[in-house]
């Protein structure tokens, strides 16, 4: 499905993708973890297109997309949904307005139509109720919910999540991964997490890839990153079950250090 | 000294590749104008925010500069005993400077500001990342609905202005100051030309592009959160306003 061969990118200086190789299978849920920072998202960023890599390639469908014009991504795009971090709702719209965007954009549906795929996607994420609210008016789990909404309009194949349960409480993250692991499954949807929230990870994961340092370090089910010997995964899951996470944990930054 | 250098070749630089940025999403956005679908909802909600909303304080300014500008040129006249010009005198400076000057410079400031900070915000929270990943292009989106609202409804603004500031002028001189309201008439018509009134014109067309996209080439590139958001603004009311007098003299001496 989709295939990273050898990418590196450097932003000045600094190299955040050092030789990243991993293939994401298809309609399975995959993720991708390591330390804040250390590029995740940035990769994410590469597999839609936002940003290019310096060197390598990435494969979709067999097709490597890193020198396609601004066009042919156009088009490519719509196979793909986006989840981002803060949700990133058009705020100058109601909540029923940003799901019904990218109908708009590109079906030819009816406005009744468009209303009744509205209405099924918002009441699949149980906003129904909040269709008529802006963005400013929902909390963090809402806009969470809402953006998933969007996300899922055109029916994509391909859905990355930007660190989807990050700054909600605990029983928030675990619904909203649950939504996530139910919707990725109903649709048999290929999906990309990028996410350090080991618990959640390990629930819901069909695949995982530790990030360190611009590589893969380590990769597998949840079954096998439970076992994996590899140190900085380690002490990464053992950090997680203290209670203790990395981005919080000076003492696991300097034990590893850099 | 080789640090006041470095300083200003950093300085020359920055303002090269701004200017390019510009131009480049100046040509792109003349680009994407013709390309469908065509925004046209988007494209009259634009022109409300920047025509009609604009209209109170285009209206106030211009209306305090004709009456301003009867007063000192009536001083002025009067020291030649030319007070019959006066008519001729507002008209003229109205049309030709103030008008299309005046009317950018508030424009800038109520909308091009607006522009700056709505695109910055949304460029910082990531809506154009989402436009772009549901494969929605943001110039066509974002920049093109504004781009031309701006050049449409400056030039409007300014044919309001000069109206406005005229009779201000008439105001003054005829009311308060007593010229004779039949002689004001007259040397306006007498010293008004058609070209006097085109080059003003030409003039906000201009500026309305150049207030627009400089708008929202800051927003579109501003990063750094809220204070980003906020050095975009400014950095784009700063730069229109200046833009827009450097671009009035070069107009100026051009159209003379």
């Amino acid at each position: 499905m989709v295939k990273l061969v050898d990418l590196y990118k450097s932003f000045g200086e600094q190299t955040v993708l050092n030789g990243i190789n991993l293939e994401i299978p298809r309609g399975k849920l995959t993720f991708i973890m390591g330390r804040s920072g250390t590029g995740k998202s940035v990769l994410l960023k590469h597999i839609i297109g936002l940003l290019k890599p310096d060197r390598g390639q990435i494969l979709i469908d067999g097709q490597d997309v890193t020198h396609l014009s601004e066009k042919e991504w156009q088009r490519l795009r719509r196979k793909f949904g986006f989840l981002f971090q803060e949700g990133a709702l058009f705020d100058s719209m109601t909540v029923a307005e940003n799901v019904a965007f990218p109908l708009i954009e590109h079906t030819k549906l009816s406005k009744k139509e468009i209303q009744r795929k509205v209405e099924e996607k918002l009441s699949q994420v149980g906003l129904l109720e909040a269709r008529n609210k802006y963005p400013a008016e929902l909390s963090g789990g809402m806009k969470k919910r809402a953006a998933l909404a969007r996300a899922l309009a055109l029916e994509p194949e391909i859905i990355l999540f930007d660190e989807p349960t990050t700054g909600l409480d605990p029983m928030l993250q675990v619904a909203t991964m649950k939504l996530i692991r139910k919707t990725q499954q109903q649709y048999g949807l290929t999906g990309v997490v990028v996410t350090h929230d080991v618990p959640i990870a390990l629930m819901a994961a069909d695949y995982i890839a530790f990030l360190n340092e611009g590589r893969v370090v380590a990769e597998g089910t949840p079954e096998e990153i439970k076992k994996s010997e590899h140190p900085f995964v380690r002490e990464f899951l053992k950090s997680a079950f203290e209670g203790c996470y990395p981005e919080e944990g000076r003492d696991v930054q300097e034990k590893h250090g850099d | 000294m080789l640090n006041f250098l470095s300083y200003l070749g950093r300085v020359g630089l920055d303002f090269i590749s701004q200017a390019g940025g510009m131009a480049l999403l100046f040509l792109t956005t003349l680009v994407y104008t013709f390309r469908p679908p065509f925004r046209l909802r988007l494209f009259f909600k634009q022109m409300e925010f920047v025509g009609v909303n604009s209209l109170l304080v285009v209206v106030l300014t211009a209306l305090f500069s004709g009456m301003v500008m009867a007063f000192q040129g009536y001083h002025a006249l009067s020291k030649f005993g030319g007070e019959s010009l006066l008519g001729g005198l507002v008209a003229l400076s109205l049309v030709r400077e103030l008008g299309p000057v005046l009317t950018s410079l508030m424009v800038t400031a109520r909308a091009g500001s607006a522009m700056a900070a709505e695109l910055g915000s949304m460029r910082v929270t990531e809506q154009i990342d989402a436009l772009e990943v549901m494969a929605v292009n943001p110039v066509h989106y974002l920049v093109v609905p504004r781009f031309w609202a701006a050049v449409i409804m400056v030039p409007l603004l300014t044919i309001i202005a000069d109206l406005v500031g005229i009779a201000g002028g008439y105001l003054v001189g005829v009311m308060l100051l007593n010229v004779d309201a039949g002689i004001f008439i007259r040397k306006m018509q007498e010293m008004v030309e058609w070209l006097d009134l085109s080059s003003g014109i030409y003039k906000a067309f201009v500026f309305g592009g150049l207030l627009s996209i400089i708008g929202c080439y800051k927003g579109y590139n501003a990063s750094g959160g809220a204070e980003g958001v906020g050095r975009a603004t400014t950095e784009a009311v700063v730069i229109a306003s200046v833009s827009i007098l450097v671009g009035d003299y070069i107009l100026t001496s051009l159209l003379f």
